[in-house]
């Protein structure tokens, strides 16, 4: 009869100490995906911030400034353009 | 022995029941207690306990990002903060004061008048003020000064996209534009969760969720933001060349009823919006009404030739282009004693579409005019979109069913002009127009048949040749048709007589029409005022750079075009 008391002790000692790590464990997952989470919405605000940062520099009246102004574009006399239609087409 | 014996002093048995039964007692009182505390107070201990690690934390939805149709941002949220104060806490020296002043580019004594209403316990200093400047206020550790996240929008194309975009107010809700009319999709919903932080602050277990944060949904509109700068560009030259109050402008891919373009001059930055005008924010486009004078006038052959009282080729005596309706006289600005009902649009005869129009019984004319979307705001889901003026047919006299045939007495938005004439751009059918980015090819409604769509977009063809009013809306490449529209404005009841209201509304190619434009300038006064001087070369400049931006094939021999000289005796039209 003690031997059983003994082992069912053993058994709960055991049963406890690995609620205790499995807890933990999942805290520490837990605070992990948080931060990753954290970073997600981080970088997503990066994101928008790059968006905005490219569509001010690719703004099209800047574009059409620089492409004639500095670069002496023009666009192409239309005599001088074929245009080719898409297979579907023929 | 003995003694020992009379040592051993027996003690009376109630001392010990005594003790017993104290203890029985004490153990009794700890069991109901602790009874007590588990199975009655247990909520309210749990709670307790719990509040001291246990934080609901806000959580932010962010708006959705505006996009153009190729994915270019529009109008994007980022976060900036805030900063606060509670006024009874605060107290500034002068010097730290200055300091926060000149972080914040306030004036001081601003600070002061925020902060002495001791009232409020909460006055915003600044609002939506850089990350930095906030960490730079923080950093001066005075109590009572507080940060709150917020974001801010910000829009790229800024005056370009104004009055489509819309912008929103300091709360992040939408006030004008798309931004209003798309608030449910793009505002998203707050929520707030209960988690347990741990002494370090960082979280380490979700206990609920309060309430499911929702972010804001992206949208995706039709409009081109490439087309959308040309159209704006060329509107903003036209302003200035010929000294308008104001220009608007429609582009619409007539295949798909999608909104490529939509702009107003003049405009205004949305990303400063300190003083604004009224006359900045109106979206002229959509939401005015005009008298659109000629542009009018090939609805009123369509429903003629509808009708089957007359053909393309029927001749119309046109009286030496003066019309008599009892105490009023319509001119034509180019008289002939009769043309054919495809020279009345070429050429822009008043008395023409009047003759062709009184042919015609009211209620039909009406219906007509009803059927292609006059009087009744269309649905394209954009806040203030006007209706236009139509009066019901039975008020109707006879000198105002001759007027409206050329588009007096009648009013229409831009907007509306321009989805009616996706009937004679496609083969009779009413495309119903989107801001919002198609996915399929529009289905309408067929309107009128196909041999009349085809008749009246070949008279629209024969105005922009040499000898209509507008050959100045012809490009390159491509065949055009459009019709031009110069209507006097009214003022206090009365048409004024130098202030005018140049339109045009074409599409092209005119061979299998994909993009349609429809643009109007308001009191052009350099001089020029017709449609086809003002308006037209606006259409041709759009038109000819649209159609290459969207990759559409020739139609059209390329060689230059031949325009008649200033001197010239190209027909004009009066209306």
């Amino acid at each position: 009869m003690a031997k059983l008391n003994l082992l069912l002790l053993a058994v709960l000692v055991a049963c406890a100490i690995g609620l205790v790590t499995s807890q933990h464990r999942s805290r520490k997952l837990f605070s992990e995906i948080e931060r990753e989470q954290n970073r997600s919405r981080e970088l997503d605000v990066d994101y928008g911030r790059l968006q905005l940062e490219a569509s001010t520099w690719g703004l099209h009246q800047r574009v059409q400034k620089i492409a004639a102004g500095s670069l002496g574009l023009r666009p192409a006399d239309p005599r001088r353009v074929r245009i080719v239609q898409p297979a579907a087409s023929r | 022995m003995a003694a020992a014996a009379q040592g051993l002093v027996r003690m009376p048995v109630w001392r010990a029941r005594f003790v017993l039964a104290a203890l029985v007692a004490g153990f009794l009182l700890i069991a109901g207690r602790s009874l007590y505390l588990q199975a009655v107070k247990t909520d309210f201990l749990q709670e307790k306990g719990e509040a001291r690690y246990a934080r609901v934390l806000e959580v932010p939805a962010t708006r959705g990002r505006i996009l153009d149709r190729n994915g270019e941002a529009l109008a994007v949220s980022t976060p900036v903060k805030s900063i606060w104060a509670i006024p009874s806490d605060v107290s500034l020296g002068s010097t730290q004061r200055k300091k926060v002043a000149s972080l914040l580019v306030m004036d001081a004594g601003e600070i002061d008048r925020r902060l002495s209403d001791g009232s409020r316990d909460f006055v915003y200093l600044k609002r939506q003020v850089s990350p930095e400047t906030a960490e730079a206020v923080a950093a001066l550790g005075i109590k009572g000064v507080h940060e709150q996240q917020e974001y801010r929008r910000y829009y790229p194309a800024g005056e370009v996209t104004a009055h489509i975009v819309g912008f929103t107010g300091v709360d992040d809700a939408g006030q004008e534009g798309v931004e209003l009319s798309h608030q449910a999709l793009l505002g998203g919903r707050a929520g707030s969760r209960r988690v347990i932080k741990d002494r370090l602050g960082q979280i380490v277990e979700d206990v609920e969720s309060i309430r499911a944060a929702q972010a804001g949904a992206d949208l995706t509109l039709s409009i081109d933001a490439r087309l959308q700068s040309l159209v704006f560009g060329a509107l903003k030259a036209a302003v200035e060349a010929h000294r308008a109050k104001a220009a608007a402008a429609v582009l619409v891919d007539v295949r798909t009823g999608e909104v490529l373009a939509l702009a107003n001059v003049p405009s205004y930055n949305p990303n400063n919006r300190t003083r604004l005008s009224g006359a900045q924010l109106r979206n002229r486009a959509v939401t005015d009404m005009f008298e659109p004078g000629s542009t009018l006038k090939p609805f009123t052959v369509a429903a003629a030739l509808e009708s089957g009282k007359v053909q393309p080729g029927t001749l119309i005596p046109t009286a030496g282009g003066r019309m008599t309706i009892g105490r009023y006289t319509i001119h034509d600005s180019h008289p002939a004693a009769a043309m054919t009902v495809a020279q009345v649009i070429q050429k822009s005869s008043n008395v023409g579409a009047a003759k062709i129009a009184l042919g015609l019984p009211r209620e039909a004319m009406w219906d007509f005019f009803r059927r292609v979307g006059f009087g009744a705001a269309p649905p394209v889901g954009f806040p203030g979109a006007a209706s236009g003026r139509l009066r019901p047919s039975r008020t109707w006299q006879p000198i105002e069913q001759a007027t409206m045939a050329y588009g007096h007495g009648i009013a229409v938005s831009l907007l509306q002009l321009a989805h009616a004439y996706t009937v004679f751009a496609t083969d009779g059918e009413l495309v119903p127009l989107t801001l919002v980015k198609a996915t399929t090819f529009a289905s309408g409604e067929k309107i009128v048949s196909t041999e009349t769509a085809r008749a009246v977009r070949a008279m629209l063809e024969l105005a922009v040749q040499n000898g209509g009013t507008a050959p100045r809306a012809r490009i390159m490449g491509w065949r055009v048709a459009g019709k031009t529209g110069t209507a006097h404005k009214q003022e206090n009841g009365a048409y004024a007589a130098n202030k005018y209201l140049s339109s045009f509304v074409g599409f092209a190619p005119a061979s299998a029409p994909r993009l349609l434009f429809a643009v109007m300038v308001d009191e052009p006064s350099a001089g020029q005022y017709y449609g086809g001087s003002v308006a037209a070369p606006v259409f041709a400049q759009v038109m000819q750079g649209a159609l290459r931006t969207v990759g559409e094939p020739y139609d059209a021999p390329l060689e230059p075009i031949q325009l008649p000289g200033e001197g010239d005796d190209d027909a004009r039209e009066s209306t």
